[in-house]
């Protein structure tokens, strides 16, 4: 009863949503054929202000106000499910040629471990803008000096061994340990993660001795390595990373690259000729002073990608967090 | 006292005539947004952000301070006037704050809650000056077990609030757990109770829970009344606080600030479980407990003040450790980093100046939130002389737009409306609403806390209390369990001999030290 009484209301509100969408739709298509800087553009942040993604989609934002790329840019928040409930709702937005979606790592994630319909694949790709090297670190006064200590540790006793991460099953910080405990032969269904809710609630836990050690972005905790209340044993970056003083993976003799990265999509089912308007915009965007700013004070890599080389590394990405997620028993 | 002259630095550098135009520009800002239901603080800061983009950092950190204070202040006026919170902290509020303002005393409601931000968020900034790293050595030794303690503290207090009858509080507060329930669970990614929609896979949004408990079940609630007889249109007495609020207030103020602090400044604390608490030690301590739940000026008072308490303890993670506790800190930490300043250990040293000036603009967005909206709060007390089925279509039309507002989802406003037929049918047989909402807020948070304890013990269960506050926690739950319970006995044996020796009759008296303890 109840079951049917949420089908038919999930209906209703799809018929509304859609019939909203294509409201935008309608209005929107007059503008789209404009040369000059976009007036109206839509982006939805798939999470709560202040998450990684609002940083991002925010500060694009401005920086393509700033230079002229397009005025009076709409910011939504819509959080849920891991960033599903942004990529859903972006995926009603079909043919809005004025409608961005900042998306990343994670929601490719989510979209897996929801169970929902809404896949990336079905938006567009418009272009990834920086990635984040991810760490492994120890507090202070753990005993653990490389990662060679660290993995002998942890494959001896798995189950005893808590490892933290701010993101829930899905997510960046979770996939990460998941990966590495693969590539050094533990089996991810034995490794012991404690998903807390984002970077700033796992701090005191780490920084108190309650957690083996943490797998998660660094950018977060640049102040607390800085001041050595953190040791990083190794980065998970191709290269090593200037601000952090230590070693990648590789160089550690384990054979895994793990970066998160963010990026845009925008609704489908859009021209060609809309979906290049949007990549130059923001390719202009990518190439100012500004944004370089702001690269730099978030402590970010720029990997700004887009065309083809960003659908394949979509599909890529998709690929290879179903294969963890398979062995997980979580897809 | 080294912290005292730069505090007095970052006044001088705060106080000049622009910036003063700076803050009452944020302070007024952050209110007209904050009185938008579904638009919590957090929203508000991030809304209002970009405004602040054009301005130097002192400037706009003093916005931001108005911004911030007056976006937390805003929350309570709905509460209050509308029975509408705005936000999850100001749920409480709502309890004896509307009762108020429905007996004609909404500007006291109103005024109270004002003067209860002011003196909280004043205080607490003010110990956020002195004590923050001492603060900060004591959280970082909390972990999963200690905060599973506390909450379980929380939990057995505000249980003794259910009401008349055990049965029914009981079943209220076990639907709230089961709505907690809803969504995907944290620790193994499993979605429960979402019937396969994506869209409840993040669990249903305390602000529409209670949105809906309150607002939309009362006004059915009236419209199901219309015919016993036209209701009258409700009093608006006196505008402004007489002698006896003040006395009943000033206490309720000064406890919530010390409950709020602390819990704002600790990382898994936030602000509901203070506002909880303070509710429920208010009407412990009342003289007049027979007014709780008819409009009790002490049940507004101590947890407004513990809501803005707390949030200023929020500043004490944030400044010393770079640590968001909250959404609203998230945001804030986003706007340092656009001036290139990374809160953290570090930030006290590197950047002196600035911090004293937020510190500085807090307290003068503090003052001037108060000169602000004490004038006004008679006035926001006259919008109840609107005749009641006009007044409960506006509520409604708030109440669904705050629903919306809450996830842009129109799934929401069915949540909204069924929760709020469900708080029609606890008021038409009596069911206490407020253990709902406790279930649903308090419920996901212990199992969480729980699960991590477990998690990371490996399954120990002595883990559970091998924290010391945790120790202190259970042992403070046993003394509340069962002092009360024995002095009742000890009572009830004496009743039932009245034949008492002459010699043993002291001994009731002795038996009244405890019970008032813990009344």
């Amino acid at each position: 009863m109840t079951r049917r009484l949420i089908g038919t209301t999930i209906v209703a509100s799809t018929l509304v949503l859609a019939l909203s969408a294509c409201g935008v739709t309608g209005s929107a298509s007059t503008t789209a054929t404009d040369s000059g800087p976009y007036k109206g553009l839509q982006v939805m942040v798939p999470n709560a202000p202040g998450s990684g993604y609002d940083v991002t989609g925010r500060a694009a934002v401005r920086v393509m106000d700033e230079i002229g790329v397009s005025s009076g840019t709409e910011v939504t928040n819509l959080a849920g499910a891991g960033g599903t409930v942004g990529l859903a709702r972006t995926l009603t937005e079909k043919g809005n040629p004025n409608f961005l979606l900042v998306m990343g790592l994670g929601v490719v994630g989510a979209a897996y471990t929801n169970e929902g319909d809404a896949k990336v694949a079905d938006a567009t790709p418009i272009a990834r803008l920086i990635e984040e090297a991810g760490a492994i670190f120890v507090p202070a006064n753990s005993p653990y000096q490389t990662l060679g200590d660290l993995v002998a540790a942890w494959k001896a006793d798995p189950a005893n061994f808590a490892v933290g991460g701010g993101s829930s099953p899905g997510g960046p910080d979770h996939l990460l340990p998941m990966q590495l405990a693969d590539a050094v032969g533990i089996d991810p269904g034995a490794v012991n993660y404690i998903a807390y809710d984002g970077g700033g609630e796992m701090l005191p836990a780490i920084l108190g001795g309650k957690l083996q050690f943490a797998a998660s972005g660094y950018g977060e905790f640049l102040e607390q390595i800085k001041s050595g209340e953190l040791r990083v044993l190794a980065v998970t970056s191709e290269e090593r990373v200037p601000v952090v003083d230590a070693p990648t993976l590789t160089e550690e003799g384990v054979d895994l690259v793990f970066t998160n990265w963010r990026g845009l999509l925008a609704a489908p089912g859009i021209t060609s000729a809309e979906r290049a308007r949007l990549v130059g915009a923001v390719t202009a965007m990518h190439d100012s002073k500004e944004w370089a700013k702001v690269v730099k004070d978030n402590g970010w890599t720029d990997s700004f990608s887009t065309g083809t080389a960003f659908s394949s590394f979509l599909t890529d990405q998709d690929k290879r967090v179903a294969t963890t997620l398979k062995s997980l028993g979580l897809v | 006292m080294d912290n005292l002259t730069l505090l007095m630095e970052g006044f001088a550098n705060a106080l000049t005539l622009q910036n003063l135009l700076f803050a009452l520009i944020g302070v007024l800002l952050g209110t007209a947004v904050g009185v938008l239901p579904g638009i919590g603080p957090a929203m508000t800061v991030a809304l209002l952000l970009p405004l602040t983009y054009a301005l130097d950092v002192t400037g706009s950190l003093i916005m931001f301070a108005g911004i911030y204070y007056g976006g937390m202040y805003g929350g309570s006026t709905t509460s209050i006037l509308l029975n509408t919170p705005g936000e999850s902290s100001s749920v409480v509020t709502a309890l004896e704050g509307n009762k108020m303002a429905k007996a004609g005393r909404g500007a006291q409601a109103l005024a109270t809650a004002a003067i209860g931000s002011f003196v909280a968020g004043t205080i607490a900034t003010a110990a956020l000056v002195f004590v923050a790293p001492f603060i900060v050595s004591i959280a970082i030794s909390l972990g999963a077990p200690s905060y599973f303690a506390m909450m379980m503290f929380a939990f057995i207090a505000v249980s003794t609030v259910l009401g008349t009858s055990r049965i029914r509080g009981l079943s209220s507060l076990f639907i709230g757990l089961a709505i907690g329930l809803v969504g995907m669970d944290a620790t193994t990614g499993q979605p429960r109770m979402t019937f396969g929609q994506p869209l409840l896979a993040g669990g249903i949004d305390v602000v529409v829970i209670a949105v809906a408990l309150f607002a939309v079940g009362e006004a059915l609630w009236i419209a199901a009344h219309l015919r016993h007889g036209k209701p009258a249109t409700i009093p608006v007495g006196v505008p402004w606080m007489g002698k006896d609020d003040w006395k009943r207030s000033w206490k309720p103020w000064l406890r919530g600030t010390a409950i709020g602090f602390p819990f704002g400044a600790i990382p898994a604390g936030g602000a509901e479980i203070p506002t909880f608490l303070s509710y429920v030690v208010e009407k412990k301590l009342s003289r007049h407990p027979e007014e709780f739940g008819k409009g009790a000026i002490e049940g507004v008072a101590g947890p407004e003040a513990a809501n803005n308490a707390s949030a200023a303890g929020t500043l004490v993670p944030l400044l010393t450790l770079g640590l968001p506790t909250t959404a609203t800190a998230a945001v804030m930490i986003a706007a340092f980093n656009q001036y290139g300043i990374h809160p953290g250990p570090l930030l006290f040293k590197t950047e002196p100046v600035l911090v004293w000036t937020l510190i500085a603009s807090l307290f003068i967005g503090n003052t001037l939130l108060l000169a602000l909206n004490l004038p006004l709060a008679p006035f926001w007390a006259k919008l109840l002389r609107i005749p009641r089925p006009y007044l409960y279509a506006g509520i409604l039309f708030f109440a669904v737009l705050g629903a919306y507002a809450a996830g842009l989802q129109a799934l929401n406003i069915v949540i909204l409306l069924l929760i709020g037929a469900l708080g029609y049918v606890a008021r038409r047989y009596g069911f206490p609403v407020l253990p709902i909402i406790v279930g649903a807020i308090l419920g996901p948070e212990m199992e969480r806390q729980l699960r991590r304890s477990l998690q990371i013990s490996a399954g120990d269960p002595a883990a559970l209390v091998g924290e010391p506050l945790a120790v202190v926690m259970y042992s403070a739950i046993v003394i509340f369990l069962v002092v009360p319970p024995l002095v009742r006995l000890v009572r009830r044996r004496w009743v039932r001999r009245p034949d008492v020796p002459a010699g043993e009759e002291t001994k009731p008296e002795n038996a009244d030290t405890p019970d008032s303890l813990v009344r």
